[in-house]
């Protein structure tokens, strides 16, 4: 069965799974990583978003053969830690505008959130209602105005 | 976003020292150990909202009433540990699928147990048969059935902590006081409960009598808590169905039939696919072809490679078109005698087409079956029907089964049934492993419970400036009600005023209701019962029905040339519901200039004890009708709701407002986007770009939600209320904007197709492979 190596969350991790598997049954199936969600295996929900080398990716669509052993994969487990804290800022405004209801959706929504402020900041611009309506995340609960709100109070925080 | 009103002083009715007298019970235990009785009144959530007469909790649970009753039961009781670390342990017979029950439940025990709110660990009960009718989460009815009984528990345990620390510290019990989980004598001593937990444990049974806290003693009750659980969520730590470790549960798919209750007929490949990589089990099961492998990936890999021979489904030959003639011509009809001089009347018919409940977590159960025992982590709200009907399946005795309920990722619905958790059963008992069985969300959404397709007609006449009737008939196709709510319908029969209705027409009895004063009013409910995998969503009926409802409010008001809101003001029966009204009329600046192609529209909603009045303003403009967006329908947009919710108390107003925030979100898709196409027997909808729940590009970029000040000082239900609302306003808000009353619901349900369907064979598509190339 093929190997394969790639640093997840900080530590290089090493697999024996068919190259043709989607990443995010690797992470929650085989190395038993359950934040990244399953919604629907389509690229579509984004309930599974991670971060690949810094950029918000969705890891249901993604085989993992085609990682390389110096990609950086980070989920929602790893994020506080790309700051060197106990919680990101963005989970923390997650907290102060108690945004999830079930919380299914959420750890996708903040990896997303986070990468849209770093994409916004990267073009030097500030978030607006056209970047927040490219957040495709479903929020089966609704809770999309509070995101918006806890986006825009993290959006300066790191 | 979220306004608040400031805490009023109140006197709600059963303030009085006698009626907050309670029994309470102190049980046998190592660590002090309470508990109390949940009662008939809570079984009965449908009933105690709409049927006056029925006994109230708070009446049942009355001192004198219980004294009355010889024995000590043991059996119904809800229980609260009080653990040596200073932590209160409860757990809750309800199902938690976002709603926010288990904080609500939390602030209760604080407040009662003067113990802070991080000390209280609310966890999800097991399956208890022996509450027998207790233990459904459904109607909005959890904080209203709980209320009571919960806070007794809790009373309970901080008087039995109270008389141990006054033999602790040799102090009368009258001189000291409770705060914060430390009991403090008057010359400053103190113990925590900590340290009291083992000495006010009791060697037995005991019953006791407690009083409950004065509402105006409140500290935690009324105030706005975070979740219990959110930290967990942000983290990604909070546990789902499939995210709990069972050993040896591997993955496990379904190769579903091409269209509904399709089955199988022959299996061309079985051995083949056994052999495919990862894949350890293959087995023919009611519902399709099992499949079992190290990955979910490589199930759906083995559910595609599958080669079935299906039989016909149920409704192989049912469109959107052929159930709606089948609705049509059941209609009963509307008789209204021939019009006095001077009358006239409205006259509308409204088409509401398939919607789906799904949660963003699909259909989902861990199995581990034994020859002799089998055990099951579900998120079921019904989890009682759910155990005797896997044992049922199984052929074990229903003690053999076990159902561990786990937190939910979403229900609207949904989780009233448990047909993943019956699947797991079953193709863990065939294939002899435990089995982590999750739907595909293209089967979630295809083969999994739908909201039926109903028509409303309505007829309203009125006459020199008075509504004389307002007559409604609604047809729908089949509600299933097979998950424990019929059972409790049939225990209460006997005190309904509506004997011999169906379930079904019961419960359209007991829950639709006309808000307003408009004479002579009757609502009937006739079902065509088709072979569908029916259920509610957020609500059975109310939103339509009270939708339909309030587009005809807005003809009569145009009619009689009045103002929605004034019109609506003058003839509202309840002052609860003019209050709630009033508040987003001002709130919201209705009757400001709007621009042509804008409009604000109104409406109010009653239900489980509380009233909620939504304001919406809707921009159907050219530009952004036609906003581009891939793969999304965008359509007219919400611009701003506002939102007031008065439910007599609310526990939390922070979880109240997000209660109503997503209600709203449900209420703008099953308005403008979102529905389900039948075509020979299939859904169309296989995905989140096919079925159009509301996105970020729907959502209102300006929200206000208002909690209004206790009223009645109990609290309502509140997890369903605002979809009803919100739903008629943005429909009335979508007439006024466009000149025309919209009659079919979602408004672009017979618009061309916005995506290719996806193919039925195989039944599930295969994963992109080009995630990286998408990274941003």
């Amino acid at each position: 069965m093929p190997q394969h190596t790639f640093i997840l969350n900080g530590q290089q991790v090493t697999v024996d799974v068919e190259d043709d598997v989607r990443l995010l049954w690797v992470l929650r199936d085989v190395l038993g990583v359950t934040g990244p969600k399953y919604g629907c295996g389509l690229g579509v929900c984004q309930a599974c978003t991670s971060h690949i080398n810094g950029k918000a990716f969705n890891p249901c669509s993604v085989p993992v053969g085609d990682l390389q052993p110096t990609d950086r994969v980070t989920t929602i487990e790893g994020l506080p830690a790309t700051v060197g804290r106990d919680l990101h800022p963005m989970q923390e405004a997650w907290l102060q505008f108690d945004v999830p209801q079930c919380g299914y959706c959420q750890p996708g929504q903040i990896m997303a959130a986070v990468a849209k402020v770093l994409q916004a900041r990267a073009a030097g611009r500030q978030l607006g209602d056209t970047d927040y309506d490219e957040i495709r995340n479903i929020c089966r609960c609704g809770t999309y105005y509070r995101i918006r709100e806890a986006i825009a109070a993290a959006e300066n925080q790191f | 976003m979220v306004t608040q009103s400031p805490q009023q002083p109140f006197r709600p009715e059963g303030e009085g020292f006698g009626r907050r007298r309670f029994l309470g019970f102190v049980l046998a235990a190592s660590t002090l150990t309470v508990a109390a009785q949940l009662g008939e009144g809570a079984a009965a959530p449908k009933a105690a909202a709409a049927v006056p007469g029925l006994p109230e909790p708070a009446e049942l649970y009355d001192l004198n009433d219980m004294l009355t009753d010889a024995t000590l039961l043991t059996a119904n009781l809800i229980t609260i540990t009080m653990n040596p670390d200073g932590t209160a342990s409860f757990a809750l017979p309800r199902a938690e699928v976002g709603q926010g029950v288990t904080t609500s439940t939390a602030m209760l025990i604080a407040e009662e147990l003067d113990l802070p709110l991080d000390k209280v660990r609310v966890t999800l009960a097991d399956a208890r048969p022996e509450l027998v009718f207790n233990q459904l989460t459904g109607g909005s009815n959890t904080t209203i059935s709980t209320y009571t009984p919960v806070r007794v528990a809790a009373a309970t345990a901080k008087q039995r902590l109270l008389e141990a620390a006054a033999a602790e510290l040799g102090a009368p019990l009258s001189a000291l006081s409770a705060l914060q989980g430390v009991i403090t004598a008057p010359d400053g001593r103190s113990l925590g409960y900590a340290e009291l937990a083992v000495k006010a444990a009791s060697l037995t049974n005991l019953r006791v009598a407690v009083t409950l806290k004065a509402a105006s003693a409140f500290q935690v009750i009324g105030t706005p808590q975070n979740r219990i659980d959110a930290l967990d969520a942000v983290t990604g730590r909070k546990q789902f169905a499939m995210d709990v470790k069972v050993a040896g549960a591997m993955p496990a798919m379904i190769c579903r039939p091409p269209t509904i209750n399709g089955t199988v007929v022959s299996v061309q490949n079985l051995a083949a696919v056994q052999a495919m990589p990862g894949i350890t089990d293959v087995a023919v099961v009611s519902t399709g072809v099992a499949v079992r492998g190290r990955t979910f990936g490589q199930c759906i890999d083995a559910v595609r490679a599958l080669q079935v021979t299906w039989g016909p489904g149920s409704e192989d030959h049912a469109t959107d078109a052929t159930v709606l003639a089948e609705l049509r011509a059941a209609e009963n009809p509307l008789v209204t005698p021939p019009l006095p001089l001077l009358t006239e009347a409205i006259d509308a018919r409204f088409t509401f087409h398939f919607a789906s409940n799904s949660p963003l977590e699909t259909n989902c159960a861990v199995a581990d079956v034994r020859s002799d025992s089998a055990e099951i982590w579900a998120s079921v709200k019904a989890p009682i029907t759910a155990q005797e009907e896997i044992a049922a399946k199984l052929g074990l005795p229903v003690t053999a089964v076990t159902v561990h309920c786990v937190q939910g990722g979403g229900s609207f619905g949904r989780k009233l049934f448990h047909d993943a958790a019956l699947e797991a059963a079953e193709v863990s008992q065939k294939m002899g492993k435990p089995v982590r069985l999750m739907w595909h969300r293209t089967d979630d959404f295809r083969h999994g419970r739908v909201h039926p397709m109903s028509t409303s007609r309505v007829r309203a006449t009125y006459s020199l400036g008075q509504v004389l009737t307002m007559d409604q008939r609604h047809t729908s196709v089949a509600t299933e009600f097979g998950h424990g709510l019929g059972e409790i319908i049939t225990s209460l029969a006997a005190k309904l005023p509506v004997g011999g209705l169906a379930f079904s027409e019961t419960i359209f009895t007991l829950t639709q209701q006309t808000p307003y004063n408009f004479g002579v009013t009757s609502q009937l409910l006739t079902e065509v019962d088709n072979g569908f995998h029916t259920g509610s969503m957020r609500n059975i009926y109310s939103p339509n029905v009270r939708c339909a409802q309030e587009l005809v409010v807005d003809r009569l008001a145009a009619a009689m040339g009045r103002d929605p809101y004034e019109f609506r003001r003058e003839f509202l029966k309840d002052r609860r519901a003019v209050a709630v009204l009033d508040k987003v009329a001002q709130v919201g600046n209705w009757g400001r200039a709007m621009a042509p192609g804008t409009a604000q529209g109104i409406a109010i909603h009653p239900e489980y004890h509380g009233f909620v009045a939504v304001l919406a303003e809707i921009d159907c403009t050219a530009a952004t009708v036609n906003r581009q967006i891939p793969d999304a329908v965008t359509g007219p947009r919400v611009t701003k709701v506002v939102c007031a919710v008065d439910v007599g108390l609310a526990v939390n107003p922070k979880g109240l407002e997000a209660q109503m925030m997503g209600g709203i979100m449900d209420g703008i898709a099953i308005t403008l986007t979102s529905s389900l196409h039948l075509h020979n027997g299939v859904f169309q909808e296989g995905s989140w770009d096919n079925y159009f729940y509301t996105r970020q590009w729907n959502t209102p970029t300006e929200l206000d939600i208002i909690v209004m000040p206790p009223t009645t000082g109990t609290p309502g239900g509140a997890g369903e209320l605002a979809v009803a609302g919100a739903m008629a306003a943005v429909a009335c808000a979508y007439g006024r904007a466009t000149g025309t009353m919209p009659t079919t619901f979602p408004i672009n349900h017979d618009a061309p197709l916005a995506f290719t369907p996806l193919p039925t064979v195989p039944p599930i598509p295969q994963s992109p492979t080009d995630g990286l190339s998408r990274a941003y």
